[in-house]
């Protein structure tokens, strides 16, 4: 992936105009990204991010492979920290505290907000464990049958509670591709975090799993504020409120998702959503 | 390239080439099989020689041939004062006893040397079982039993048919043969279970020279050996997989540690003699010593075992941990540790077995002393299984060498037990998953 963006880079296509078109400002802001950067060694993969992520909306982060946007996500939770080489500046705040800083524990950060991978990743434990291991390290749970209630309505919230009820014992990897993804949330709303990111989420999902999956952000719009990246424009516009479109590590074009697909600002953004390239 | 050199291919003719094709594919298929299924049986008859030498040479070392005498336990001998004073007891000859009773059974035997020859039926281990006897109960004192007792490793040898065929015997042994043919005649012989081989510390008689000194050896050291190696290896790469930084030192210890993989292991065996014995004052012979040296031999296998079995827990589970605010030290115990298990077990099989099987870096730190007592501490004088069989297998007396090869079968089935709680613990993770 990273390849293809660096060959991609090198190309002197569409250098001209790189500021950001629309509105990447919100009213109600829950993060608040200014002039973000990320450097993988020497290479500049996202490059001066502004944007601000509103209180429980959905926003959706779309472009061709490689442009950076699944970077930006994990910027949001710190995810980066783990890649060694990789240098994040810039200012990005949650609800007014910075959290890029070098002196910012990722840990609460981490519990505030949660992450859904592209693949399902349940841990190699039973169904009730996967849910119950983050009340349990971060202590949500005073006793057993609290921390039953988290794991029965993380599940139910998830739409898997009927599903799997029978069966928590189990491993996890026992599940479908579709299930697995559904108690990777599961997993995340247990710890009762104030955003989710999820990066690609139904990437590798049927249409009948992806149709439950994108239900299931609609629901959770209502308690959490997510970040979605997607392959699929179809589903950015029907789960978003907002659309940000990014190419070759810059934010092109931001703002109301009905407004970014029906009337574009910036030509690049016109091209990919009327499927010229990407 | 040009569209003229790319021609379509009709379905017929792909058809052709790939049949054409296809004996040569499958015969390379066939003749791989065919060695691997070689090499597998050429290491199976290795593997069949290997345990029909041993288990041959061996299995006869876990009996011994015992003779029945009617001793009378002679006050005059045992206790002439009579007050049953266990030290008295203790210091009597009870050779005298067994004496006199061969005596009577062959009436015929004057010579000097034929008395000599007679003298020497039995030996070491038919006093002490006598002196156990009447220490145990004195109020055998005075009475006449029917007593089976051990013969000498010689005539033992020769029962069993291992000092060659008759033709081969010389005059001394010939007249212990007749002897035995007249006892075996009387139903005065029997071979039973040779308990002392398995009870014994070592011994210059081979008689009474057991195998367990090695054995409580070989645990004592081992339990140090696994203690420490197990622990700091794993704990060593954890540390440098999961939470090192990336740099110039790290690769330099990466580096360093793959070499001291590759060093021989007398060399760690200086080191010890150096550094426990030399600098420390540690006792030497002791299991500590030989542990310690152990664990530095130890160390590396486990720590590349363990570094590997860490790397190949898939990222997935590290980002789902990290992703849901589990610190990076929940992250490994909680989730990478127990998928790593299984590998880092591998690798504890491996150097733990080479621990025991070692012997090189033990004899220079002295655990190749002559040792009697079993140890009981891990400072004590001790040697282990390696060592043991390799001072057995360089002596004299005959009846060590079915000794050496049943002290071999005692290290594999050491080593197999070993292997199958290792083996054991593997699959109970391997299950879990």
């Amino acid at each position: 992936m990273t390849k293809l963006e660096n060959s991609t880079m090198e190309r002197p296509f569409h250098r001209e105009h790189r500021s950001t078109v629309g509105t990447f400002t919100s009213d109600n802001p829950r993060i608040v990204c200014r002039s973000v950067d990320v450097y993988y060694g020497e290479k500049h993969a996202v490059q001066n991010i502004n944007i601000d992520v509103g209180r429980h909306q959905v926003i959706a982060l779309i472009g061709p492979s490689g442009c950076g946007k699944s970077t930006f996500l994990r910027c949001l939770n710190r995810m980066n920290d783990t890649i060694p080489d990789c240098r994040v500046t810039g200012d990005i705040s949650m609800d007014g505290i910075a959290i890029n800083g070098p002196e910012v524990d990722v840990v609460p950060l981490r519990a505030q907000v949660g992450m859904v991978f592209q693949k399902p990743n349940p841990f190699p434990k039973s169904i009730f464990e996967n849910v119950a291991y983050g009340p349990r390290i971060h202590g949500l749970a005073s006793n057993p049958s609290d921390l039953e209630e988290i794991v029965e309505n993380s599940l139910r919230r998830a739409g898997l509670w009927e599903e799997v009820k029978d069966r928590l014992p189990q491993p996890g990897t026992g599940l479908s591709g579709g299930q697995q993804q559904r108690l990777c949330i599961a997993r995340t709303i247990a710890v009762n975090p104030e955003v989710i990111l999820m990066d690609e989420p139904c990437s590798a999902l049927d249409p009948i799993a992806t149709a439950k999956i994108e239900q299931l952000i609609d629901e959770l719009r209502a308690l959490y504020t997510i970040v979605i990246v997607t392959h699929s424009m179809q589903q950015a516009a029907r789960v978003s409120q907002r659309t940000a479109f990014f190419h070759l590590g810059h934010l092109i074009e931001v703002g109301e998702t009905a407004q970014v697909f029906t009337n574009p600002q910036h030509q690049l953004t016109e091209e990919y959503i009327t499927g010229r390239f990407g | 390239m040009s569209d003229s050199s790319h021609q379509p291919l009709s379905r017929g003719h792909t058809h052709d080439i790939v049949m054409a094709g296809l004996a040569k594919r499958r015969s390379a298929e066939k003749r791989f099989r065919l060695f691997g299924l070689a090499s597998i049986v050429a290491g199976l008859i290795f593997l069949l020689v290997l345990f029909v030498s041993i288990i041959g040479n061996g299995y006869s070392a876990f009996t011994y041939s015992n003779v029945a005498l009617d001793i009378t336990f002679d006050q005059a001998v045992i206790d002439p004062e009579g007050h049953r004073n266990p030290g008295t007891l203790a210091a009597a000859d009870y050779d005298t006893l067994w004496k006199a009773s061969l005596e009577k059974l062959f009436p015929d035997v004057t010579g000097r040397q034929q008395k000599r020859a007679l003298n020497a039926f039995m030996g070491f281990s038919a006093d002490k079982r006598l002196k156990d006897m009447v220490i145990g109960d004195p109020s055998l004192i005075g009475t006449t039993k029917t007593i089976w007792l051990p013969v000498d490793d010689t005539i033992d040898m020769l029962i069993k048919g291992k000092l060659g065929k008759e033709e081969e015997l010389n005059e001394r042994h010939l007249l212990d043969q007749a002897w035995i043919k007249t006892l075996q005649d009387q139903n005065r012989i029997r071979s039973s279970f040779n308990r002392e081989f398995f009870t014994n510390g070592d011994s210059r008689e081979p008689e009474a020279a057991g195998i367990w000194g090695a054995v409580t050896g070989s645990a004592l050291t081992l339990l140090i050996t696994i203690g420490l190696s197990l622990p700091i290896g794993i704990a060593a790469a954890i540390y440098l997989e999961e939470f090192a930084p990336r740099n110039r030192w790290t690769d330099l210890i990466e580096v360093n540690i793959n070499n001291l993989a590759a060093v021989p292991s007398i060399v760690f065996g200086l080191l010890g003699l150096a550094v426990f014995i030399n600098f420390f004052g540690l006792p030497r012979s002791s299991p500590l010593v030989g542990g310690l040296v152990l664990t530095l031999m130890t160390l590396p296998v486990i720590i590349i075992a363990a570094r590997s079995a860490l790397k190949s827990v898939p990222p997935s589970v590290r980002e789902a941990a990290l992703g849901i605010g589990a610190s990076p030290v929940q992250m490994v115990f909680d989730h990478v540790l127990p998928l790593a298990v299984p590998g880092i077990m591998t690798g504890a099989i491996i150097g733990t077995a080479r621990a025991l099987g070692e012997s090189a870096p033990l004899l220079m730190i002295g655990m190749v002393a002559f040792i009697v007592d079993i140890p009981k501490t891990f400072t004590s004088a001790a040697t282990v299984l390696p060592v043991q069989i390799y001072l057995w297998a360089d002596s004299p007396e005959r009846a060590f060498n079915e000794r050496t090869s049943a002290a071999i079968m005692v290290l594999l089935a050491f080593l197999m037990i070993m292997n199958g709680f290792a083996v054991y613990v593997r699959r109970r993770y391997e299950r879990r998953w």
